[in-house]
């Protein structure tokens, strides 16, 4: 097979691979998946104590293994560090659907700001509620219109 | 004797390793669910960033489970008792503040693995230093109780903040290299961050103390004993005992 044409078979495998904690979103929509070469696929932590990243990188290897590309080695790299950024728009979209506020494209350089829409009703009216969540990547807000708390994904 | 660079990612990873076990005996005991969610998410950061840096000195595990006391070289800063909430926070501010300037400059190493954790760990430590930074205000301009244990518990800390800024001659060559953090260059700009939260939070500069230091060449204080032996139980008790 060649490279460009094992490459797209691969993504295909990783796009049905879903984020263990966040499992509306697969790890390509992440963005953790971060290069497929013709041995290798290359991998980044999001948070650098993120307890999901092995659950992760079991997932990777199982999808891999089921689908023909045994050979495949998983390498992680942490540079250049994830970011939020690297969420495709279409996970962007798929997060706000399962009632996680995400981050806004581009909004990683302001990794502090807390400004959010409510992902249920739309409402700029938000507040935080709690800067640190269920898990490293959220924080807990609430609606102030429709009264909803909800997570938030951190810009980061 | 390790080499240069063995000894400094140990110093880096002992640390963040002995700060987050710190943290992490807060679980389930902090004053309210927003702070234990904090407290143990940044416990997490560091535990993370502990396994990156103990992984450039060896077997991150091995050595976090099978070293004794005075093969540990974190700052005495970190191994202190949380005490109450505004000791814990005391000891955070100024534990976070120093971090993320280290951070920041080491992104910059000439060793590329440590520029990559920095990079990595920087943009978590700035929500570190947030949230103490934060606290310090509330609990300093906040009651007179509150008030009161957050003088206390920074007057405690206070005598451990030298210790950071030391350069001795493990680290010199790795400075002269390229792939150390001269903190020497940090003091100044620790200093200003601290005096500026202080003042938001209504408090004096605590009176100088005599600096304890030795922490980097593992004289370390009676507690990391004891966080040690709790840290340590299964791998003693189970030698090889996995998940």
């Amino acid at each position: 097979m060649s490279v460009p044409a094992l490459k797209d078979e691969v993504l295909a495998v990783l796009a049905g691979v879903p984020d263990p904690e966040v499992p509306c979103i697969s790890v390509v929509e992440l963005g953790i998946v971060r290069e497929v070469r013709a041995d290798a696929v290359v991998i980044t932590p999001t948070y650098t104590g993120c307890p999901a990243t092995q659950a992760i990188e079991q997932g990777i290897r199982a999808a891999l293994d089921g689908h023909g590309f045994r050979n495949l080695k998983i390498e992680t790299a942490l540079a250049p560090p994830w970011t939020t950024d690297w969420i495709s728009d279409e996970g962007r979209e798929k997060l706000r659907a399962y009632g996680i506020a995400p981050p806004p494209q581009g909004a990683a350089k302001n990794s502090l700001r807390e400004d959010v829409a409510c992902p249920r009703c739309g409402s700029a009216r938000t507040e935080e509620i709690s800067r640190f969540g269920s898990t490293p990547c959220k924080a807990l807000h609430r609606c102030l219109d429709c009264r909803e708390p909800f997570d938030r994904f951190k810009c980061h | 004797m390790t080499d240069g660079l063995t000894e400094y990612a140990l110093r880096l990873g002992d640390d963040s390793l002995i700060l987050g076990q710190r943290l992490g005996e807060w679980c389930g005991h902090a004053p309210m669910l927003e702070v234990d969610l904090s407290l143990t998410n940044v416990a997490l950061d560091l535990v993370g960033q502990a396994t990156l840096f103990l992984g450039i000195a060896g077997d991150a595990d091995k050595l976090a489970f099978h070293r004794d006391v005075l093969d540990f070289k974190n700052c005495l800063l970190v191994e202190q008792p949380n005490g109450d909430f505004a000791q814990t926070i005391a000891r955070q501010f100024l534990f976070s503040n120093w971090q993320e300037l280290l951070f920041r400059e080491l992104t910059q190493s000439r060793n590329a693995t440590l520029a990559a954790i920095a990079g990595k760990a920087v943009k978590e430590v700035a929500y570190h230093a947030r949230l103490a930074n934060e606290w310090m205000v509330r609990l300093g301009d906040g009651t007179a109780e509150s008030r009161a244990r957050i003088v206390n518990g920074l007057d405690w800390m206070w005598r451990f903040g030298d210790e950071l800024f030391d350069v001795d001659d493990v680290v010199e060559p790795l400075i002269a290299s390229g792939v150390a953090v001269d903190v020497r260059k940090l003091r100044g700009e620790w200093d200003q961050r601290i005096a500026r939260t202080l003042s938001e939070a209504t408090l004096e500069m605590p009176k100088p103390r005599r600096a304890a230091k030795g922490g980097r060449i593992g004289h370390h204080s009676e507690h990391l004993g004891h966080l040690l032996s709790e840290m340590q139980f299964l791998q003693r008790a189970y030698p090889g005992a996995t998940w």
